[in-house]
This record gives structure tokens, sequence and C-alpha cells, in this order.
């Protein structure tokens, strides 16, 4: 089956006058339809850059980037504006963790919808409306009719963020991109977003990129697993390989340090220290001043993605 | 000499060291014509807790159930509409008791944006010697608190004393509020999501500090927090809040292994799941917690409760005891009138 998306050592640095931010460094991956691919790490690891560089979010004169992000034989790095305003909603979708700052609070949900439908198909005013309505359906939300002329700020985070999916899939995208879309959300409305998520990602058969910080909510939505670090993918796997059995150390301390049933009254396996500044390229292993086994290799020469069985990839010499 | 001493005990391990009894909190809203009051939020709602000496009570709920109110109250940030506090035998803020300024000496509190909660143009010693100082420690004594107090949080002093909050990262930066909570020598630190910023190796490495503080200086914690598995991770007693409501209350044991409360059960399997293979297959309950402007009548919780009845909308449910835990349920209460009560 051939890949929806294939990012190939991507770069993304980001220049102002006074401060030079290596935030990616090098990442690659491929995602077929259909297939989930949950994007773990902490803050300033680069997940979101990653993923908003497949929409090409970040602004044009500030970011320098290399290698290549393909869609579906498409080059995204290289597209011009129209095609990139072709390329954001109808064949790549995302949505964000913050409804309320996504949609406009001066024009109601159903307009912003039916005028997205109205953009990339072309659709009439009363179609569109029409199409607006199926989609309040599709994503559950209860008197889709009276929800249409809503504001967004009329509606609990749950159901913005139910409106926020339904504006994404407006126009059948074949990718979803989630940023942390249900880390704002409370625990019992998270849960049934990340259902509604999974659900229609299996009826449309979405491409869905996720990122999270949060492993319950990657484990829950992702059929593959990528641990980023400084930039870098240090981990990639299946996610029961990634559950059972990780690899690369700094996998291993985020799965050890998570607290979780029955941790009471042990000591937590903290990872000591803090991530490295981004403002120079680590030379060598970025985790290396903060990991228990580290060796002068180390920090002798970047270490490469390597696959140690079949789909399971780490990026540590020690790794076997 | 030192004119801080930590704080004798006095009535005993039996005699809780906090009693919250019938705290409520409105806020008025205003709106309409003229910016009149029209709505109140029922933030709290005749809370009474109490805290022992030496435990972790831990309070969980979703946004809007109170939590933060609750802190907040605990340490008279705000006062409250009705209610008494009792501060190890000694009333607050009631003639024959002990002043708001007392109870803040011996109450101190860690909040969730480390950043918000440092004054940015004072170095972290300053910071740190700020309420020593106005309490009337010595210059010199305060000085050698402060080092005492960086060390305590993992911070080397000669390093990070002369810093401003910028230039820490967010872990530091709660060490530093936790340092200050702990620099009047208190009893009861009340940690409102105080961990819920950080990342997850980080957060590791402050949860351990905390349970090692604890144990060192004696400590009571009220540790608030919408992450269910770090307040079972942390606490002897837990706590279930839902629309300024206690709904269940009891040993963690009692909480997270039998709990009694639809809504403690649905919060409690609405965590993801860590384990692929036994992915949730189901939401527990529909919908978003409803707005504390106009709760439910009766049960708050009704509204998306699978087990609501008549019953459940006319009158309100007691805490009522049912021998491990409490649980303010008409399914726990025999002959309430709901058609699954409990036998007599």
């Amino acid at each position: 089956m051939s890949n929806l998306l294939q990012v190939n050592d991507l770069h993304v640095t980001f220049v102002t006058p006074d401060r030079t931010v290596h935030a990616v460094n090098g990442v690659s991956f491929d995602l077929k339809r259909g297939e989930t691919l949950g994007i773990l790490g902490e803050s300033g690891s680069g997940k979101s850059v990653t993923l908003r560089s497949i929409l090409r979010l970040h602004p044009e004169h500030r970011t320098r980037w290399s290698g290549s992000i393909k869609l579906g034989g498409d080059e995204v790095l290289e597209m011009g504006p129209r095609a990139l305003s072709d390329l954001r909603g109808q064949r790549v979708a995302m949505i964000f963790q913050e409804p309320a700052t996504a949609f406009d609070p001066v024009f109601t949900i159903g307009q912003q919808i039916a005028e997205t439908v109205r953009r990339h198909t072309g659709k009439s005013d009363s179609d569109s409306w029409k199409r607006a309505r199926e989609l309040l359906e599709m994503v559950r939300i209860p008197s889709p009719e009276q929800r249409l002329k809503a504001y967004p700020h009329e509606m609990s985070g749950g159901m913005r963020q139910r409106a926020m999916i339904a504006l994404a899939l407006s126009c059948n995208p074949s990718l979803l991109l989630a940023d942390e879309p249900t880390t704002a959300l409370d625990a019992t409305v998270q849960i049934q977003v990340l259902l509604l998520i999974r659900e229609l990602q299996r009826e449309f058969d979405l491409g869905v990129i996720f990122v999270t910080h949060d492993i319950g909510v990657a484990v829950e939505v992702s059929d593959r697993i990528g641990v980023m670090y400084a930039g870098k993918l240090v981990e990639l796997a299946p996610v029961e390989r990634m559950v059972d059995a990780p690899q690369h150390p700094y996998s291993r301390g985020l799965l050890a340090s998570t607290v979780h049933d029955g941790m009471r009254g042990q000591r937590l396996e903290a990872i000591p220290g803090a991530p490295p500044d981004l403002a120079e390229v680590p030379g060598g292993c970025s985790f290396a001043p903060r990991c228990k086994f580290v060796r002068p290799d180390c920090t002798a020469s970047v270490p490469s993605l390597r696959e140690v069985e079949t789909a399971h990839a780490v990026r540590c010499v020690l790794a076997a | 000499m030192d004119t801080l001493l930590p704080i004798q005990d006095r009535g005993g391990p039996a005699q809780p060291l906090l009693l919250a009894t019938g705290l409520r909190k409105h806020f008025p809203v205003a709106g309409g014509l003229l910016g009149r009051t029209t709505k109140v939020v029922r933030a709290v709602d005749d809370l009474t807790l109490s805290v022992a000496k030496g435990e972790t009570l831990g309070v969980v709920g979703e946004s809007g159930c109170g939590k933060s109110t609750v802190a907040r109250l605990l340490i008279r940030l705000i006062k409250p509409d009705k209610g008494t506090m009792v501060l190890d035998g000694d009333p607050v803020d009631e003639p024959h008791g002990i002043t708001v300024n007392e109870l803040r000496r011996q109450v101190q509190m860690v909040f969730q944006d480390s950043y918000a909660s440092l004054n940015p143009r004072l170095t972290i010693a300053e910071t740190l010697a700020f309420a020593p100082r106005a309490h009337g420690l010595p210059a010199a004594e305060a000085r050698e608190r402060v080092r005492d107090l960086l060390a305590k949080v993992g911070l080397d002093p000669v390093n990070y004393a002369d810093r401003y909050p910028h230039e820490l990262s967010g872990g530091q930066r709660q060490r530093v509020n936790i340092a200050r909570a702990l620099a009047l020598r208190p009893r009861l630190i009340i940690l409102d999501e105080a961990v819920s910023a950080l990342d997850k190796s980080v957060e590791a490495q402050v949860l351990n500090m905390l349970v090692d503080l604890k144990k060192e200086l004696d400590l009571t914690y009220v540790f608030i927090s919408h992450d269910l598995n770090v307040v079972q991770y942390l606490s002897d007693r837990v706590l279930v809040m839902y629309l300024g409501k206690i709904v269940e209350l009891g040993p963690v044991e009692a909480i997270y292994g039998d709990p009694q409360h639809p809504y403690t059960k649905a919060l409690l399997s609405a965590r993801p799941s860590m384990d692929p293979r036994k992915r949730t297959r189901e939401a527990p309950i529909q919908g978003d917690p409803p707005n504390p402007i106009n709760p439910p009548s009766g049960c708050r919780f009704r509204t998306r409760c699978p087990f609501a009845e008549d019953v459940c909308a006319r009158a309100e449910p007691p805490l009522a005891d049912t021998g491990t835990q409490a649980v303010a349920c008409h399914m726990r209460v025999a002959g309430s009138g709901h058609s699954k009560a409990v036998a007599a």
C-alpha cells in the first residue's frame, strides 16, 4: 500500500535577529491511509513544529527548512501560495488544543463551517448550510439545527472541540493533524472526543497524526507511536511494542516516570535534569547529558534511527 | 534567637489540623441592564471537611467543580460567605481565635502557574526571604534560611539565589515556589494543581521531592488536581467534588478500589488506558459538566447520571457514611425513594 504522507529528513529552524532555534533536526516518518501515528514528547521537543510544517503554518520569513514532506507525491515544501491554500482544509485538516481560539468569535459555527465548504467545494449557500448541519450530526452534537446558529462562546469546551472536528472534516481531507486536541478538556469529556476521533478515522479511512504529551491518550488512539526529544524522533514503534518494550532510555524514562495505577508508595523513576536548549544543534546524542547509560561514543556523533526489529526503530547506540 | 520556629502541635494527633464547617462561596455575576447582579455562581456550597495531621488529602474534580475555590477559602485568599474554620483547635478570624495572618503562617499554598506566582523583579533569594523578613527574622538569619530552603528543594544556593524567575525552567521555578511555601515553617501546604503544568519527567522529580519534604518536615498536604493518577499516587484520603459539592470522600483505597458514586465511577473509568489491548470502548458518561451558574436541582449530577430518577431532582442527597467512605447519592440511602436504594 502506498504512503499517504512521507516526511524525509525534515529540519526546521526559526531565525530571529537575536536567536536561532533548531526546533526540528532531521525527522523522517511515513503514514498510510487509515493509520494513526501518535507523536509523544514534552514541551520543546519539536512535536508541534513537525506537525505544523506539514501545513506550512510557520511564518515564512523567519523559518528555514530543509528535507522533504511529500503528500501523495506532491512536495509541500515547494508549494506556491495557491497550491498551499488548496492543500489546507481540502487535503489536510488540522485541529488544535484551544477550539476557542481556532474559531472566529464574531461568526456563528454554522457560518464558519458553511464558508469553508463553499470555498473548497464551490457549493451553493443552501447546500453548504445543509452540509454544515450534516457535519454537526456526524460529530454527534445534539440539536444541530440550533447549534449552527450558536457563537463559539455559547458552547461548552467539549462541544466546541466537536465543532472544530466537524469543520476540519468538512472538505473530506485524507489527512487529519491533531495538536493536543483533548489537553484542555475535562477527563469525562476527553475520552468522548478521543473515541469520536477514533470512530471518524475508521469511518473515513483518514490518516491521523496525533501530537500529545500524554502517554495514556497516545495509547488510546495510536497504531504507532513516535517519541520525540530535542527535535528528533528517538524511537518509533507499533503501540504495543512501545508500551511493552521501549528501547530508547528516554522513552523508557518517560514511561517509568508517568504515574499510573498501582504505583502508590513506590518511588518514581524521574529523569534527572531538563531538555537541552535548542539554540545550537546538539552534537552527538542530545539525550546523553541526562542518560544514565551514557558511553563515550554517545557524544562522538549523532546516532542514527536504526531498525532493531520490523517497524521498530531506535536512535541509540545501545539499542540492539 | 530564631523568631520563626516551627509551630508546636497543640491538640494532639487525634485533633484535625484543619476543620472547615459549612463553607459556602457564591460569586455574583454582573449582567443585564446597568450591571445588576442577576446570576450567582455557586462555586462552593455548604462544604465540610477536615484535614488530619500528617495526611495528604487529595481533591479531584473537573473544571468548575469548585476545587480551586476550596483551596482559596482554606487559606482565606477569599472570604467565605458562610462557614467556620478551626486550625488545630483555634477558630480562625473570630474572637478568642487566631487571625487570618496567623492562619497564613501555618497554612501555605503553591499554585499551578510557576511563573505568575513569582515576582519577576525579585531574585530568588529576595523572594524566599520576603516572608521571613516580614515576620521579623533578622537579615542574617533570613539569608541562612534562604540557603537552607534552596538546598531542601534541590537547587544549589550558590547557583540559584541571585537569579531571576525568567532565568529558571518551569520545574526549577516550581521548586522555588515550594521553597517559598516552606519559608515560614508552615504545617499545612495546599498544592493547587502544583505539578499540572510540568512535563512528565520533571513532574516525577517534583512528586518525589514532595514525598521527601513531607516526611522530613512533618507536613500535611491538601493536594488538588485534575490528574486522577497523581492524586492516587500521593493521597491518603480523597475528596471528589462535582459542581461545588462533595460527592464522595474516603480513603484512597476505597475511592479507587470500590467507588460508590456514579460520578466517581465515571471519572475513574474515563482515564485513558495505558494498555493498547484494553482500550476504552465507550465513554462512561456523555456531555460536559453543566455550568455552575444554574446547577441542577436536587442531586447536581443527575443530568448526566445514568441512574437518575424523580427523587434525584426533588431532594439533595445527604453525604451518607457507608462504613468505608462517605457518598452523596440516593442509591446509597435506605428509603430514599430511589428504586436502586440500598436495603435498610
